[in-house]
């Protein structure tokens, strides 16, 4: 999809010949999130469409209590140290942010009177100013009012290093200037096509200056309001024992009319998921139970009780493979997988084409995610029915056999093939969990058909992912040929998240393995094209060059994308709840309610 | 006695020192981070991730942090906790009222068991009665708790919805009521843990029994003309239960220390599940602070353990 098609599309839009709903699905398969699909329509002047729950009840309280049970439990609720999901969710109960995602990736106000466009001169020309107005007659739980003044407290709390926030790199590159009590001005040093991080979603919860302001910097820790929250939020704090319970109190100065409906609010936490799909879908003793990252048959047989529901929303976690093209298994420079290697057989692109057509993304749907995923070929969120006319997939052992074959790669007398005496074997390397255990060995089994002898490798999780300079088995190190697991698109910025597609972030041994771009390989092409979009501040325009560096590794099958990942929630069959992919899952609680 | 008991203290700091210094090293050399979880989430910039392991004193050598640690806690100072940032002994004093009260009730519920079935058993050695509480010993104490607490849990909570299986440390009640939810939501658990240690404590109480009932102090109290049931209570438990004494003290410190299988099944939010929590977080100060608590009661309850010896078997003396 090129810049012209999109903007014929958003004219489409702004027509009514094409529904917001097309639009998002079309943008989707080509790679483009919804969130931002809706931040293009927003900067064309088409408005935004409002948070997707219908609210039915017609007074606030009388809902009797909320439940909901983290199978990890929350221990700490102050948003700007939450960096866990658990966290940010307890957080999210008593804190808002200006604005928060709905599921369909709009921008939904919470704190700000309305969402900032070009229309209402809520987005500079120049793409460096983003003017707020914030909601007014807003109340802290303390009944103090809420104003600019804690908007801009709140970025020099989070921007300063001291404070130890896990969202500082949300705000240390911007400036916060109050121009009245209710509008507050967000000043980017350069143009940023995408403006709604600061303030928004899981990193924008505003805190009062009135308890924090003592506690900026080092002292950040012995904040008492860190553990006693008092935000704007729908539910009033009552009691916390960190790793264990939480619960609130109805908000009776909601700032948003007949919200929220229920009366008391409980957050337990711990245990396992299995067990909380069970406390909710089979008992009934809670309502809600979140991220259940539990094989489908299992919830399955439980909702079978009629009970409880199980329900699905898409995210921006990608279930991928790299395929390594530097050399593991050679030091250069006290380092492996090195960019002055190259492998001897994966950096033959017919191997790698051979190999993305011996996954049966279908299978590893059907049998082993189920609901938790969609089998997809790009870094997409897409519903099936639109995949990209590009980027497909397709599981043919005959086709890879035939690939290698007229490559050269011929088959050994152990049926491992081989070419020059370099032979087609490989590690294959995820982290310990079953689901990702059983897709290694469906695809093994289909790499044995077409001659490539895969040897499995799993590490557990806390090593696999822990940024450990000493330890060879850490994901960013990519001492093995394959590696499979799921990267996190938490806020929709593709910008930042394709930043692993970029040759100034491959990881090596100079950035002790911190840089993104895990898989080392680089095209000047989509270097090119990211850059352009980083200064880029048409949205379509935008929308394409990230397309592009997206495609790009894509069909150079060194990322080969297996599955888009749902978050998967249990509620009792008479909730009436609202959870995002795009936000934490509690973004919207004030909108719950029992029918 | 005074200098002895001087003598053991001043023995047990060494040893604490040491088991300090033991777990620390272990802690620092096993692999894992506090900020993993950031380690996937392309928003938190690695620089942030690096700040913050600086600001918690990670990137310091494992001896500079062990003294560092070590200084603190002489100085009472627990430390924070990594993963929420509060008070080390706060957390561990919230924990302590549910851990003792599931364990603790447990325990009692244990000996309640143990002791009449094990003395019946042992009075009446090879009857149908001690037969029956043999096996029924044996297969309380092969089977796992996380097996018993499932199957209690789909039985009593899925099969027949009598009892919650999520243990609420704020019940929304008061009165009656609050008691009656109490009782209903630790009663699994209580059953889980209490059976389990019965069936040891029976074994080691009819074996301690068997052992004394066979003296002749008992015979001569049975010739002298005494009832069964004063010879059997007065003198042969009195003094088979000496060394059931000391297995209980050397129990206790686990009533501290939480049952962190059953507390994760039942989400009882005790010691245990703090641990557990503590160590998949990679929460280095909470889980220095629970071992270390832990090592220090189970040296402390040696010594009371070898103190009740003493005072109950005036025979021993201490040296």
């Amino acid at each position: 999809m090129d810049e012209h098609k999109l903007r014929e599309l958003v004219a489409g839009v702004k027509d009514g010949a094409v529904s917001r709903r097309t639009f998002i699905q079309r943008l989707a398969a080509v790679g483009i999130t919804a969130p931002i699909a809706t931040q293009i329509l927003a900067w064309n002047d088409v408005a935004m469409a409002q948070a997707s729950l219908a609210y039915k009840p017609t007074k606030a309280g009388g809902g009797g209590p909320l439940k909901l049970l983290l199978w990890q439990a929350p221990t700490l609720l102050n948003p700007h140290f939450a960096s866990g999901t658990k966290d940010q969710i307890a957080g999210r109960i008593f804190f808002e942010p200006l604005a928060g995602w709905d599921k369909e990736g709009n921008l939904t106000p919470q704190l700000a009177a309305e969402v900032p466009t070009r229309a209402n001169g809520g987005l500079s020309e120049d793409g460096k100013v983003v003017t707020w107005t914030l909601k007014q007659g807003v109340k802290w739980h303390d009944g103090k009012p809420f104003t600019a003044d804690d908007v801009v407290f709140t970025w020099e709390y989070a921007a300063d290093p001291a404070t130890a926030a896990y969202t500082t790199g949300s705000y240390t590159n911007i400036k916060v200037e109050k121009v009245d009590d209710h509008t507050v001005k967000v000043i980017f040093k350069e143009a940023t096509p995408f403006w709604a991080d600061p303030f928004v979603g899981v990193v924008g919860q505003i805190l009062p200056k009135h308890h924090f302001g003592e506690y900026k910097g080092a002292k950040s820790r012995e904040a008492p309001a860190n553990l006693k929250p008092v935000g704007t939020g729908p539910y009033k704090f009552a009691d916390f024992k960190p790793g264990d319970i939480l619960t609130g109190t109805r908000n009776e100065d909601y700032h948003v009319k007949n919200q929220p409906h229920f009366d008391t609010i409980e957050v337990k936490g711990g245990g396992d998921a299995v067990s909380a799909a069970r406390a909710v879908l089979q008992t009934g003793e809670f309502d809600y139970a979140w991220n259940l990252q539990v094989e489908d048959e299992i919830l399955k047989k439980m909702e079978t009780g009629g009970r409880g529901k199980v329900s699905a929303v898409v995210s921006g976690d990608i279930e991928f493979i790299i395929l390594n093209t530097t050399d593991p298994w050679t030091e250069v420079d006290g380092e492996r997988s090195s960019i002055k290697t190259k492998h001897p057989t994966l950096s033959d692109p017919k191997v790698r084409e051979a190999i993305n057509l011996l996954i049966d993304r279908d299978s590893i749907q059907k049998f082993i995610y189920g609901r938790g995923g969609t089998a997809t070929a790009s870094f997409v969120n897409a519903p099936k029915q639109f995949k990209s006319e590009k980027l497909k997939y397709e599981f043919n052992v005959d086709k890879a056999n035939k690939i290698l074959d007229d490559a050269g790669w011929k088959k050994g007398s152990d049926g491992i093939r081989e070419k020059d005496g370099k032979k087609l074997k490989y590690v294959y390397q995820t982290s310990i969990n079953a689901p990702r255990q059983k897709t290694q060995a469906i695809i093994k089994q289909a790499c044995q058909k077409a001659g490539i002898d895969l040897e499995l490798k799993s590490v557990t999780a806390s090593v696999f992912f822990s940024s450990d300079v000493a330890n060879p088995d850490t994901y960013t190190k990519l001492y093995v040929d394959m590696e499979m697991y799921t990267t996190t698109q938490p806020q929709p910025d593709p910008e930042r998240f394709l930043n692993q597609f970029v040759s100034w972030e491959i990881a090596n041994k100079e950035n002790k393995w911190l840089g993104r771009n895990v898989s080392r390989y680089s095209d000047p092409a989509a270097d090119e094209a990211y850059k352009a979009a980083q200064k880029e501040l048409d949205p379509a325009k935008r929308a394409a060059l990230l397309i592009k560096v997206n495609e790009i590794f894509c069909e150079a099958n060194v990322i080969l994308p297996l599955l888009s990942r749902t978050r998967v929630a249990a509620s009792v069959t008479n909730l009436m709840h609202d959870h995002s992919g795009w936000d934490v899952d509690t973004w919207n609680v004030a909108a719950w309610y029992r029918s | 006695m005074a200098t002895y008991l001087l003598r053991r203290l001043l023995i047990a700091i060494p040893s604490l020192l040491g088991i300090s210094l033991i777990l620390f090293t272990i802690l620092a050399l096993a692999p894992g981070d506090p900020f993993s979880e950031m380690a996937t989430n392309p928003n938190v910039p690695p620089e942030v991730r690096e700040a913050l392991r600086a600001s918690f004193g990670l990137n310091d050598p494992v001896m500079v942090r062990y003294l560092r640690w070590l200084s603190a806690m002489a100085q009472g100072d627990w430390g924070f906790s990594f993963a929420s940032r509060i008070n080390v002994d706060d957390l561990i004093l919230q924990r302590v009222p549910t851990t003792l009260f599931v364990v603790g009730t447990s325990q009692i519920l244990a000996l309640c068991i143990a002791l009449p079935v094990g003395i019946y058993a042992a009075t009446r050695p090879y009857s149908v009665f001690d037969q029956i509480a043999n096996t029924l010993a044996f297969v309380g104490f092969s089977l796992p708790t996380f097996f018993t607490g499932l199957l209690l849990i789909l039985l009593f909570s899925i099969k027949l919805d009598w009892f919650p299986f999520v243990y609420r440390s704020d019940i929304a009640a008061s009165g009656w009521r609050w008691y009656w939810e109490m009782f209903r939501q630790a009663i699994m658990p209580i059953t889980v843990l209490g059976l389990f240690q019965a069936a040891s404590y029976t074994r080691y109480v009819r074996s301690a029994v068997l052992d004394v009932i066979r003296l002749d102090y008992v015979t001569t109290a049975r010739a002298k003309g005494l009832g069964e049931k004063t010879v059997t209570l007065r003198h042969i438990t009195r003094n088979a239960l000496i060394p059931v004494v000391t297995l209980v003290a050397l129990q206790m410190p686990a009533v501290f220390g939480g049952a962190i299988v059953t507390e994760q099944i039942f989400r009882i939010p005790g010691i245990g599940s703090l641990l557990i929590d503590a160590i998949l977080a990679n929460d280095t100060p909470v889980i220095m602070a629970v071992t270390f608590v832990f090592a220090c009661l189970v040296v402390l309850f040696n010594l009371i353990a070898d103190l009740l010896y003493g005072w109950l078997d005036p025979r021993i003396s201490f040296r």
